[in-house]
């Protein structure tokens, strides 16, 4: 039985020991600010509202041998939501929409990672939003990796999706009509490799 | 009527910053509740923060004016039938008046100009934005601007249900004279 156990720890220890040489982690350079997370919704329907996330982290890993076994984690702190007009903002933030200080965060975590050729990527994952979790597709693209000039190395990815804050439990937009009900998300994520 | 003061009567300027201060207080209580749950396509949506913004700056220009009338012309003496409580219930009320209505007419400001942006008053001026520490403050001055905006109602409807007392039961002059008499 000890036998075993050792054996099987053993095993364990190698498996992951495997693993961790090949997946490169990557944490989104977020102290170069080389990340965004921008969204645009339609303004009653005749042009589009830009806005972004001035706050978040991230991390993603990724094995040029095994790119299916990517994993992608976002967190966003919905506080800093951001549409360059105060009052626009303030009202985003109260429990109408956003309810930042009952939902401080929102995150996405990765279910499925598909390269698809031409570097495009179908990257799904778990999106949780005012503490509702819906799964969602990325519809992303590898952009380009390399070495950069300060003795890093990096990694980024650029990625679209829409959803509907209705389906969130946003009540407030129920006042907008439906021209405003979809949210388009822009996501262009650069990692440093750890 | 006498512009200022004296010893038994209020002048114009006393009575005049008196009730329009007292109509704007009210005006932008209803205004401010009203607009806030406006549908965002309502013709109103966007003037009825405009009109409560303006009315708003100018409430507190009032307030200032008023506090210094004050001292250059004191209001008149209390009447002698007015009692030991009355006196020094009336004037805690009077000073936590205008202390409260300062408050919020300065974080009304605050939140407008939470991050940088002048505070336009019907477009004929602005009031350039002085402290803007952006998200947090314009979520703090909103808290403090409802919470005491209903404190003031509060107490400004306590110190008119003062003024009916002393009119009805103690058949006083003491609001005939808010109206210069």
């Amino acid at each position: 039985m000890k036998k075993i156990l050792i054996l099987l720890v053993a095993g364990l220890m190698n498996i992951t020991a495997i693993n961790s040489a090949q997946a490169e982690d990557y944490i989104l350079d977020i102290e170069g600010a080389h990340a965004f997370i921008n969204f645009k919704v339609k303004h009653l329907g005749y042009s589009w509202l830009y806005g972004r996330f001035n706050t978040f982290t991230g991390k993603f890993s990724y094995d040029e041998l095994n790119p299916s076994a990517a994993t992608v984690e976002i967190e966003i702190d919905t506080n800093s939501i951001d549409s360059n007009h105060v009052k626009r903002d303030k009202h985003l933030r109260d429990d109408e929409f956003l309810d930042v200080k009952e939902f401080p965060k929102s995150t996405f975590v990765s279910t499925s990672f598909n390269e698809t050729g031409d570097g495009k990527i179908i990257l799904k994952g778990d999106f949780t939003l005012n503490g509702v979790t819906k799964n969602i597709t990325i519809n992303a693209e590898h952009i380009g990796h390399g070495d950069d000039p300060w003795g890093g190395y990096r990694r980024g990815f650029y990625g679209t999706t829409s959803f509907k804050p209705a389906e969130y439990g946003l009540g407030g937009m129920d006042k907008l009509n439906a021209d405003s009900a979809e949210v388009f998300l822009e996501l262009s994520l650069e990692g440093i490799r750890q | 009527m006498r512009i200022k003061n004296n010893p038994e009567k209020f002048g114009l300027i006393a009575v005049v910053l008196h009730w329009s201060i007292a109509l704007a207080t009210f005006f932008l209580f209803g205004l401010g509740l009203w607009m806030i749950d406006l549908a965002y396509y309502d013709t109103w949506y966007q003037k009825g923060p405009r009109l409560h913004e303006g009315i708003g700056v100018f409430l507190f220009f009032f307030l200032v004016i008023r506090i210094l009338w004050r001292h250059f012309s004191p209001p008149p003496t209390a009447l002698k039938n007015h009692k030991k409580w009355e006196k020094m219930s009336s004037k805690v009320a009077h000073i936590m008046l205008n202390i409260l209505l300062l408050v919020i007419t300065i974080s009304g400001y605050l939140i407008v100009t939470a991050e940088s942006d002048a505070l336009s008053v019907f477009g004929w001026f602005s009031l350039p934005a002085t402290l803007s520490k952006g998200a947090s403050q314009a979520d703090l001055a909103g808290d403090v601007h409802l919470v005491l905006a209903w404190a003031v109602i509060v107490l400004a409807a306590v110190h008119a249900l003062g003024a009916i007392k002393h009119h009805l039961i103690d058949k006083d002059r003491t609001l005939k004279r808010m109206l210069g008499q």
